[in-house]
């Protein structure tokens, strides 16, 4: 189906339905009960999980296809959202300029930016991407404030021209009338499920880029990145020159990025530099690794896992540690909240580094090698009971 | 020709810094092989030393003064740092002033121990490994290590001045025969120029004239026939690694006065500092320190308001831009060698 053999539409498929049941499947506590707190079934949180979803799925096809480590690809992320802020001031509220206009500018920029970075690769491809992002963001915070409106950052006020405003538009990012923040709740006995249609707009382009990123996977392209990443020397000795393939991996991957950032702005329309930080793009590279880099699934699966902790962990604080512990006696309990105080809150970065530490130590292929190990563990304990026995692959 | 002075000597201070951090960088990198994303919070580290150097120098209880009151007319109560109890009002004083420079002797051996503890603990598990793990687990290692200053002493700036002694500043263009108030220097940033030249001499000499910095130039030429010859390099690179802490860490701890430490100013001096490694050579120690300066030296010159009137914005990126030229123009940077970190 769609081009794919059959293991791979099962993937797709399996994807499609997790992701469109998300605000089911990921509120599984009722909506009163002490445990609502970890539900993640809320848009504004799974809106999150599939845009950098996005993002890392297009960082993955460089860094996991070619082994070009980026560290500057949240240039590209700010940039389209810049640039969706900006049709938004011009025309009008509706999304689809935006995002075009989001996926155009990064796309642009990332051609540039691509071209002279790859000219070296290593931990020099790194450092020069680096230099980029950072000049980027150095510029948007100061001589750039007219486009960009520096520190404040950039937002729409009532009177941006915006051309193409009927009547009747909505006042809030719309796809042809359909609002993004709107929603609609079903109510099934104690649980509440919210449906967003911002989150089924950036779930559908999270699926699409998924299917597109299948589709370089399993491709002739797919396989020249990869020779790419194996032996560059050996790929040059056959008359290849490996130089258009990793551009147009990087271009794509820029795009991926652009699309991010434009559907950041389109959930909510304002945007900062602060998006280009280097630290913005060392997150995606720890999305991409956390997940496991190399792997269809595995950035999304970061993508989601950190922004879920991150929601999670900072929502904690000493006083539901406290109802946590409260079984213990009072001695224990005071001496586990002390424990664990600096790992929650806004000590969350803490425990970022430290889970991010342990997978590059302990499972460099990410979660999805986890499995994979848990899934030969069970395979080697089947084999010893029967030898015939076969299980389902792994990815 | 005297703002020109005055922009060169600006930006010696910074350079300096630069200087020390990408030294330390390229020492662990020519010897250990490891690309070090967690040098920015060593310096980082470094600064914290001098903030809790200066904390334990103030430590103190309370006593009652009889001779004084408070707006309520009871007897003033007054803290007393234990070190004025022990050495007597002036000296201790004298001491807590000094807080900045005497951290020095307490970063030190706290430097060396972060380092070994590092290096052992976790770099020596990926020596092996490619360079992009090695980024990645220091880049964990860096968040981590700021997030355990943060939690430990806040987010905001600590202010940490320097000695009274030095808290003025140097006429300098008095002495060159230039009009008074031209050219104004602080000391303090004279002395941490002056320290960061003592500290690279002293780095340099170390490994010129000593048998042990002879043995490691030797292991950084060619581990493998060294270690053939019986002997230890490991150990020996291990202690390079202490070092390299320890210098960004001096580096860091003498940088208090000039800039206010917080967590994240590692991070902000490590992205500049691969970027002065990268334009000095990858593994060579005289780039690190030549271009550290030059960049520095540069940054200072793009913040002229001549220059940023005809350019705006040239001083935020400024180093980039040399970057991205260098890198692109002399690929082995200022002075690097054929045949590192090449593949």
């Amino acid at each position: 189906m769609l081009g794919l053999d059959t293991k791979d539409t099962r993937l797709l498929i399996i994807v499609a339905i997790m992701v469109m049941a998300a605000p089911i499947l990921l509120n599984p506590f009722p909506a009163d009960s002490a445990m609502a707190q970890f539900n993640a079934g809320y848009p504004d949180l799974m809106q999150r999980f599939v845009i950098f979803g996005i993002f890392a799925i297009g960082f993955n096809i460089l860094f996991g296809l070619t082994g070009y480590l980026s560290f500057g690809h949240a240039a590209f992320l700010g940039m389209g959202s810049y640039a969706a802020v900006w049709m938004f001031k011009l025309l009008s509220y509706n999304v689809v300029p935006a995002i075009l206009l989001s996926v155009i500018v990064a796309a642009a920029f990332s051609v540039v930016i691509g071209y002279i970075s790859l000219r070296r690769s290593g931990i020099y491809f790194s450092i020069l991407t680096l230099a980029f992002a950072q000049m980027s963001y150095a510029l948007a915070y100061s001589v750039l404030t007219p486009i960009t409106n520096g520190e404040t950052g950039l937002q729409v006020y009532t009177n941006d021209p915006q051309i193409l405003m009927g009547e009747n538009s909505p006042n809030v990012p719309h796809l042809f009338g359909i609002e993004m923040r709107g929603t609609a709740d079903l109510e099934l006995g104690a649980w509440t499920f919210t449906f967003g249609n911002g989150y089924y707009l950036a779930a559908l382009m999270m699926l699409l880029s998924f299917y597109i990123s299948l589709r370089i996977f399993r491709s002739p392209f797919g396989l020249m990145l990869r020779a790419v990443k194996s032996n560059q020397n050996r790929l040059t000795f056959t008359g290849v020159s490996p130089k258009p393939y990793t551009l147009a991996a990087f271009v794509i991957s820029g795009m991926y990025a652009g699309l991010a950032g434009g559907l950041l702005a389109a959930m909510d329309p304002l945007t900062g530099a602060e998006r280009m930080q280097w630290t913005a793009s060392g997150e995606v590279v720890l999305m991409t690794i956390l997940g496991g880099a190399g792997t269809l699934i595995g950035p999304v699966l970061g993508a989601g896992l950190i922004k879920y902790l991150e929601n999670i962990f900072s929502k904690i604080n000493d006083g539901i540690l406290h109802q946590w512990f409260a079984f213990m006696p009072d001695g224990l309990e005071d001496f586990m909240v002390t424990i664990l105080h600096p790992f929650i809150g806004k000590g969350w970065h803490l425990t970022l580094g430290l889970i991010f530490m342990a997978i590059v130590i302990f499972l460099p292929g990410g979660l999805v090698e986890g499995g994979q190990r848990i899934g030969r563990l069970f395979k080697r304990r089947k084999t010893d009971d029967a030898s015939s026995a076969t299980t389902k692959p792994a990815e | 020709m005297d703002a020109i002075i005055l922009q060169i000597l600006n930006g010696l201070d910074k350079g300096s810094a630069y200087a020390l951090i990408a030294l330390g960088l390229t020492l662990i990198f020519g010897t250990l092989g490891v690309v070090n994303f967690a040098h920015g919070a060593l310096f980082m580290i470094g600064a914290f030393c001098a903030v809790t150097f200066s904390r334990l120098l103030q430590l103190s209880h309370e006593i009652v003064d009889e001779t004084r009151t408070d707006f309520l007319g009871n007897p003033l109560k007054v803290d007393v740092p234990y070190l004025q109890d022990w050495f007597g009002p002036e000296t201790g004083a004298a001491i807590i002033d000094w807080a900045v420079p005497l951290s020095i002797l307490f970063a030190i051996p706290v430097m060396l121990l972060v380092g070994f503890v590092m290096e052992r603990g976790l770099i020596k598990h990926f020596y092996k490994r490619p360079h992009a793990d090695q980024i990645l687990v220091t880049f964990g290692l860096a968040i981590v290590l700021g997030e355990i200053i943060k939690a430990n002493y806040g987010a905001n700036p600590i202010p940490t001045p320097a000695p009274a002694a030095f808290s003025g500043s140097l006429d300098f263009g008095v002495w060159l025969g230039f009009d008074e108030n031209a050219i104004i220097y602080p000391y303090w940033r004279l002395i941490y120029f002056l320290f960061s030249a003592v500290i690279i001499a002293g780095v340099f000499a170390f490994l010129q004239f000593t048998t042990f910095g002879m043995v490691v130039r030797a292991g950084m030429a060619d581990r493998e026939t060294v270690g053939l010859l019986g002997i230890d390099i490991d150990k020996r690179f291990t202690i390079m690694f202490g070092l390299a802490a320890a210098v960004a860490g001096l580096a860091g701890a003498m940088y208090t006065p000039i800039l206010s430490p917080n967590y994240n100013m590692g991070m902000d001096f490590l992205v500049l500092s691969f970027v002065v490694v990268v334009v000095g050579g990858m593994g060579s120690l005289p780039g690190a320190v030549l271009a550290g300066f030059l960049l520095g030296i540069l940054q200072s010159f793009a913040s002229m308001n001549e220059v940023k009137s005809l350019l705006p914005g040239i001083d935020q990126i400024i180093i980039y831009l040399v970057a991205i030229a260098i890198l692109l123009t002399r690929p082995r940077g200022l002075m690097g060698r054929r045949g590192v970190m090449e593949e």
